[in-house]
């Protein structure tokens, strides 16, 4: 494997190899001088056509631990405003000597096209509502160091499915790695043929709670009710949001997963948001767990020896 | 100058005629069709034993992108890859820039046409002005300039009163409508079939049911207008049930397919491949078997190619912003014979049938298109049915190498073609 560009085409090997390989790192984060020499002289270029702080800064403090030069193109500023090709910025990118792509790009695919026109590793940060594979990873990585094991979960999706990279990034992960999948959300916002991905559709939020060990919340771009697919904030609230009383159904340990970042009061309520009312939130061990499973992605890209070289 | 193509065997479908003989050419006309050897008198002779001999191919619906996208394609390099097909005649798009809204553009692309092509050309004239569905163009103008029908190709009109206005023009005039038919607000920022696939590429989809609602609109509406109504490019099974009850209903409706749409199914873009990209999109297995259906008993009138040339670059970017369309000048007729007359779908005079006398009656084309009765042009596509070769993008005649059929091995290829009585050699690129 040269690149990481989804969940769906990573076999379970490779996965079971990156989460061990992020347990391992996640050790250097915990200590006081957070620096190890792994990656000292390589470069990884992130390069992002869409605003996203977080995913950006964790891959950048994945590289820095790891002694690599993180190098930050802000598209804005960048020749894509000049009217640069996409093919045009990666292969300039590539020949200023980058060890590594991060993308971000509100295309689908972009990534798959990116991986097409240069030598070195991309790494998918998020194709339009297609992957976010380090996302998916660092998800399962949060499930299995709290549940223990992804085997036999139930876990349920809640939310815009049909523009959710992330969703797509879990569904592949979670099923590959053993888990049972359900996807819950309004019908306008379930994709087309849903039914015919490895999960269980729920368009009622009680059933399809009911029993879960992990709720993975996502996140509901407010625009979705501008172009008419909601009828309100309030509505979708009332009906999907994930609330103390709406997770009675789940088990009772059961664990609560966001993205980031939340909007509270609409998907997710403030006390299931900072874990109180003895709710098991894991929203800001995620976003830690982000910066391990990015420092296994990169090690494992970047390092030189490659995957577990079953691809 | 008298000219005789012998030994081949004749298909004309415009005279139900299916056998050995000679063809006669006198000048630039089709002088008789006799029995195999009986042509007297001092004549040039062309041996086509064991090939099969046909009225000038037709395709009714191309882009050949002059003016204004030259470096994708132009007249001279478009009639080229025509001509390689086994096309006499090939029908232009108004979308190029400027559109072939105005008689002086009509004239334009005639006049190339007549320096360069080489296979006819009939332009088709916009039905608004530069295809932004408000102003209705001067038809009568147009037709007078000579445009053989009416479309609103590559931006389908979407408000009903336009459509209404434009159909009344075009019964007027006794234009055939052909209408790209998509209700854009289903299909807004789409770039695939919607469906399992789309879903997990995460690409914005294309409904079918967008297509059926146009195709239902645009036939009733002709129904209301007593407007001849041709729908482009049928993608769908649904549009094939209702093209099917239009006929039925007796209205003057009819329609085409091109063969992407009945060989090929929306996993072709899978790994995010643009040159599977095109509108209408690939769609589902059912859909092709309708389409197939609809062939074989008739339903769909015409075969067609919808040949959209696109430059390298434009193509090779991120999924959404490549262009929609692919070339398909070169590949047509192998399809039709590999995928509809061998496995026993369509005979191979019907498949004829639907390339050269159905187009001709569709558009009322002049000077005995698509036959080869005498006195009618002696536009001639000679036929290798044997041949078995391999589809390569690099080695195509038209400017674009845009083909989904790359590397595919297909039956039957183009001999050459006469073009009023001169032979036009099939181009082969090393």
């Amino acid at each position: 494997m040269r690149h990481l560009l989804t969940l769906r085409e990573t076999s379970e090997s490779d996965i079971r190899f990156l989460l061990d390989t992020a347990t391992a790192l996640k050790e250097i984060l915990q200590r006081p001088v957070k620096k190890v020499p792994t990656l000292r002289g390589r470069a990884m270029v992130t390069c992002f056509y869409e605003n996203s702080t977080r995913t950006r800064t964790s891959f950048e403090m994945a590289a820095k631990i790891m002694s690599a030069e993180a190098i930050n193109i802000a598209v804005a500023q960048s020749s894509v405003a000049k009217g640069e090709s996409l093919k045009d910025t990666v292969r300039t990118l590539q020949a200023l000597q980058a060890d590594c792509l991060v993308v971000r790009h509100p295309s689908s695919g972009a990534a798959h096209f990116i991986a097409s026109q240069v030598r070195i590793p991309v790494v998918n940060a998020g194709d339009g509502r297609h992957e976010h594979p380090t996302q998916g990873l660092l998800d399962l990585f949060t499930i299995r160091q709290i549940k223990g094991e992804l085997q036999g979960l139930e876990v349920a999706i809640v939310g815009d499915i049909a523009h959710s990279r992330v969703a797509r990034s879990n569904i592949w992960g979670l099923t590959r790695m053993g888990a049972r999948v359900r996807l819950v959300g309004p019908r306008t916002l379930l994709p087309a043929d849903v039914d015919r991905l490895p999960v269980q559709v729920y368009t009622d939020l009680r059933s399809g709670l009911e029993g879960v060990d992990v709720v993975n919340v996502l996140r509901l771009q407010t625009e979705r009710m501008e172009k008419g697919l909601l009828p309100s904030l309030r509505e979708y609230s009332r009906l999907f949001g994930i609330s103390v009383q709406s997770l009675r159904v789940a088990r009772p340990d059961v664990l609560v997963l966001h993205p980031g970042p939340m909007n509270r009061g609409v998907e997710i309520s403030d006390e299931v948001a900072d874990g109180a009312c003895g709710v098991r939130s894991a929203v800001e061990e995620q976003v830690t767990n982000g910066v391990a499973v990015r420092m296994a992605v990169l090690y494992l890209l970047m390092g030189g020896g490659g995957m577990s070289g079953q691809d | 100058m008298r000219k005789v193509l012998t030994g081949g065997r004749v298909i004309d479908p415009s005279q139900d005629l299916d056998r050995a003989a000679d063809v006669v050419i006198e000048g630039d006309r089709i002088a008789g069709i006799v029995a195999p050897g009986e042509a007297v008198g001092d004549a040039a002779r062309i041996d086509v034993r064991g090939k099969v001999v046909t009225p000038g191919l037709i395709d009714m619906h191309v882009h050949l992108r002059e003016p204004g996208f030259e470096y994708k394609e132009d007249i001279e390099s478009g009639t080229r890859a025509a001509a390689s097909g086994g096309f006499t005649r090939v029908c232009c798009m108004p979308n190029t820039r400027p559109a072939i809204d105005t008689a002086a553009t009509v004239r334009f692309v005639l006049e190339r046409a007549a320096q360069v092509g080489a296979a006819r050309v009939h332009p088709i004239g916009a039905a608004t002005r530069d295809m932004q569905g408000d102003v209705l163009t001067e038809m009568a103008e147009l037709k007078a300039a000579g445009v053989v029908a009416i479309s609103d190709d590559a931006f389908p009109l979407q408000n009903a009163e336009t459509l209404r206005r434009v159909m009344e023009y075009c019964a007027m005039l006794d234009l055939p409508l052909l209408t790209h038919n998509e209700d854009r607000a289903l299909t807004h920022r789409g770039a695939m079939n919607e469906g399992y696939t789309a879903t997990v590429m995460g690409v914005p989809g294309m409904p079918r049911v967008a297509e059926d609602i146009a195709a239902a609109r645009n036939i009733l509406m002709a129904g209301c207008t007593g407007c001849r109504l041709h729908l482009l490019h049928i993608s769908t099974a649904g549009t094939v049930a209702l093209l099917r009850q239009a006929k039925q209903q007796g209205l003057p409706v009819t329609g085409e397919a091109c063969p992407h749409h009945w060989v090929l199914t929306e996993e072709a873009c899978q790994g995010y491949n643009t040159d599977a990209k095109m509108n209408p999109p690939l769609r589902t297995p059912e859909d092709c078997q309708a389409i197939r259906e609809g062939l074989a008993d008739g339903t769909i009138d015409c075969i067609v190619t919808d040949h959209a040339p696109h430059a390298e670059h434009e193509k090779r970017v991120e999924f959404d912003a490549a262009p929609f369309g692919i070339i398909g000048l070169e590949t047509s007729f192998a399809l039709v014979y590999t995928t509809l007359v061998r496995p026993g779908l369509l005979t191979l005079p019907e498949a004829i049938a639907r390339m050269t006398v159905a187009p001709a009656r569709v558009l009322r084309l002049p000077d005995g298109a698509g036959t080869l009765r005498p006195g009618a042009l002696a536009d001639i596509t000679v036929l290798d049915l044997d041949a078995v070769w391999q589809v390569d993008r690099d080695r195509m005649v038209s400017r674009s190498k845009n083909t989904p059929f790359h590397g595919m091995e297909l039956q039957g290829r183009v001999v050459c073609t006469l073009l009023g009585g001169q032979v036009v050699p099939v181009e082969r690129p090393e």
